[in-house]
């Protein structure tokens, strides 16, 4: 797997091609990658290894069809004209909106958060449709909402406190059937106080880029969804993680949501 | 400065006086305060200092300061005096005090910050811009780089006498130059693709091959260049090969040498005699600067962003020779360490590795996920104590390696 996208024409990172592999699917890397959103694709492939579950990564890119038997599907964050292009062509596409009704896990981000909703703002502020498995709305804010953040998850997902960066100007509005994921402690989230958004197997945060690397939890409860539950790992293989996540719980001041 | 009105002369003499001050005082180079003091005496002083001279913008991501030093350079072939921000003051203030600082310097040499290059551009009626790469960076403080694209693109399209001097190599460079009315295409290459595989016109994915790139669905393609750096050669607008044979290493310099010489042949200044003064620059603003320390032999390598960092790896010893790599997460640095997660660490396997800075530990998550051994270490000494070898690289991001220079400076 090269450090980018697959060039055109698409290549499966098959590093174990038995038909039990948990299938991740990168969707869109060309379009919805930001910044460090890579990091996501490989905390999962790590941890799922480490348990010994074989692992096969696709990556899908906007000018191909998106595969409708994966098992966990990643979105990351994007500018406003590259996340405006990613809903027209996953719309047209349908295959990502076919894959969460058959009940694959949807772990989108940022940019990609908005455009599970009916609608997001566009580079002026217009709405623009979004795919509409994800009932959720959002539009673009006054400000924007730069820097660390930190959020409690609801208690029925059994995650750890979330901490994370976010840089992104949208407000975001949940509608019936959607919880929030988490209640926010620092930063701005949807901008109601709550932070992104969960239903079935559907998550979408605007922590941005590597959420998964400083909150293994919520990588954990991607992987239970689809793999069942998980041994815990051994402590060396979790030492580096738990270091960073301790160190940055401890450097954001909790409470000035 | 004869010709300058009452208030920009009183705000030049002011604002030198305080740059003057503050190198007395120790509080920096000088090369910011001088220009925001003039500024608030005379809002139009970068407009009426640039008047009557010929002026250069440089902006990109990566490499506007050494590119800056390099047009520098290959300029004094002129053997006229020119202003030049060599420090990297690349916003207003330092624009402004370096054209004050050098009053009747008939040419200069300005690197730009990318969001103030239209700004900066109407204000200078810059004869030509320098346009090296454009990719993500420092995102937290930083505009959106196709945001940057398009503000650039419509900045040019009404630049008239202005010779655009653009990296044809890279797609987000392409379109924002295409709209200009004069431009100089030079194939200086493109290593960091992750910010360019979609079309900046119509976002189809862009295909790529050895003559460059082109989109699948519009006719957006790599322009036709009148330069092309190929390897270690440069292919002139004459059709004559010259050997770009630099003290600078790495093929990123190699691309930034080719700009400067498209930038001097604007001016009349012949490849052959612009490469021989290139080859006289051997560290620009601490880069690439080579250090003994107990008995090592420290190389700095400065790195800021997922592309840099792919031309640092690029420069770096064979293994085994060590690489130490630091990073902080200041103002300066973009607090937002995600970016580590866009930098393929994979190439560093088979050498020693150490990891420092205040960000140590985003590092060591980052390289253990891609299985590169590595260990913790306190800072830079306690790198090169470990090391048993003579030699040791070192890439840190801005303010990690103010830090190391600093260090290594006091403790030499």
């Amino acid at each position: 797997m090269a450090a980018g996208p697959p060039p055109a024409g698409g290549t499966y990172a098959r590093n174990s091609p038995g038909p039990s592999a948990l299938r991740l699917v990168w969707v869109y890397p060309d379009l919805l990658s930001t910044y460090g959103d890579r990091g996501n694709l490989l905390v999962l492939e790590r941890r799922a290894r480490l348990r010994g579950i074989d692992v096969e990564s696709v990556l899908v890119n906007a000018d191909q069809p998106v595969p409708r038997q994966g098992d966990i599907y990643l979105m990351g964050g994007g500018e406003d004209l590259p996340q405006i292009l990613a809903a027209r062509r996953l719309r047209a596409d349908g295959g990502l909106a076919a894959a969460a009704e058959g009940g694959a896990v949807v772990f989108a981000v940022c940019a990609g958060y908005q455009l599970l909703g009916t609608e997001f703002g566009g580079e002026e502020g217009q709405p623009v449709p979004g795919l509409e498995i994800l009932n959720i709305r959002s539009v673009r804010g006054q400000r924007r909402g730069v820097g660390e953040i930190l959020a409690d998850v609801s208690p029925a997902l059994g995650v750890p406190r979330l901490t994370g960066f976010e840089n992104h100007q949208g407000v975001t509005e949940l509608g019936p059937g959607v919880a929030a994921l988490a209640k926010v402690v620092t930063g701005v989230g949807n901008g109601d106080g709550t932070e992104g958004a969960c239903a079935g197997r559907m998550i979408g945060t605007y922590l941005h880029g590597p959420v998964l690397v400083r909150n293994p939890g919520l990588a954990d409860l991607l992987l239970t969804w689809t793999a069942g539950p998980l041994p815990a790992l051994r402590a060396g293989d979790e030492e580096w993680t738990q270091r960073l996540r301790e160190q940055r719980l401890a450097a954001v001041p909790a409470g000035s949501a | 400065m004869g010709k300058l009105p009452l208030r920009a002369r009183l705000a030049t003499t002011i604002g030198g006086a305080a740059g003057r001050m503050s190198r007395l005082a120790g509080r920096g180079d000088g090369s910011v305060i001088g220009g925001v003091i003039g500024l608030r005496v005379e809002p139009d002083l970068l407009a009426l200092l640039a008047a009557g001279r010929r002026v250069v913008l440089v902006t990109g991501t990566n490499g506007k300061t050494t590119t800056t030093r390099l047009i520098t350079a290959a300029l004094g072939v002129l053997g006229q005096e020119i202003a030049s921000n060599a420090f990297g003051a690349n916003m207003e203030a330092g624009l402004t005090a370096a054209l004050g600082q050098a009053p009747e310097a008939p040419l200069a040499v300005l690197e730009t910050d990318e969001k103030y290059l239209p700004t900066v551009l109407a204000a200078t009626r810059a004869r030509v811009v320098a346009l090296l790469n454009l990719s993500r960076d420092q995102m937290d403080r930083a505009a959106e780089i196709w945001m940057v694209a398009r503000r650039w693109r419509e900045a040019l399209a009404s630049a008239t006498n202005c010779t655009v001097v653009a990296n044809a190599d890279d797609p987000l460079i392409a379109w924002a130059a295409a709209a200009a009315p004069d431009v100089i295409w030079v194939a200086a290459g493109q290593r960091w693709h992750e910010d360019s595989w979609c079309c900046p016109q119509c976002g189809s994915h862009l295909s790529r091959d050895e003559l460059g790139w082109r989109c699948g669905e519009c006719e957006f393609t790599r322009p036709p260049a009148r330069w092309v750096l190929d390897g270690s050669s440069v292919i002139d607008s004459t059709g004559r090969v010259h050997e770009v044979s630099l003290s600078l290493p790495g093929q990123a310099n190699r691309s930034n040498a080719v700009i400067a010489l498209a930038v001097s042949e604007v001016f009349g200044v012949e490849p052959a005699q612009a490469l021989a003064r290139l080859r006289d620059v051997a560290s620009v603003a601490g880069r690439y600067t080579q250090v003994e320390r107990h008995g090592r032999q420290v190389r700095l390598l400065l790195a800021k962003n997922p592309a840099g960092w792919l031309e640092a790896f690029d420069v770096l010893d064979e293994p085994p020779v060590p690489v130490l790599l630091s990073v902080n997460a200041r103002e300066p640095d973009g607090r937002d360490t995600s970016w580590l997660w866009d930098v393929d660490y994979r190439v560093l396997r088979g050498r020693p590795v150490f990891v420092a800075g205040e960000r140590g530990l985003d590092l060591a998550v980052r390289l253990e996920a891609d299985q590169v051994p590595f260990e913790l270490v306190e800072g830079v000494d306690d790198a090169v104590d470990r090391v048993s070898g003579g030699r040791l690289d070192v890439i840190a991001n801005y303010t990690a390696f103010q830090q190391i220079r600093v260090f290594l400076g006091r403790a030499a």
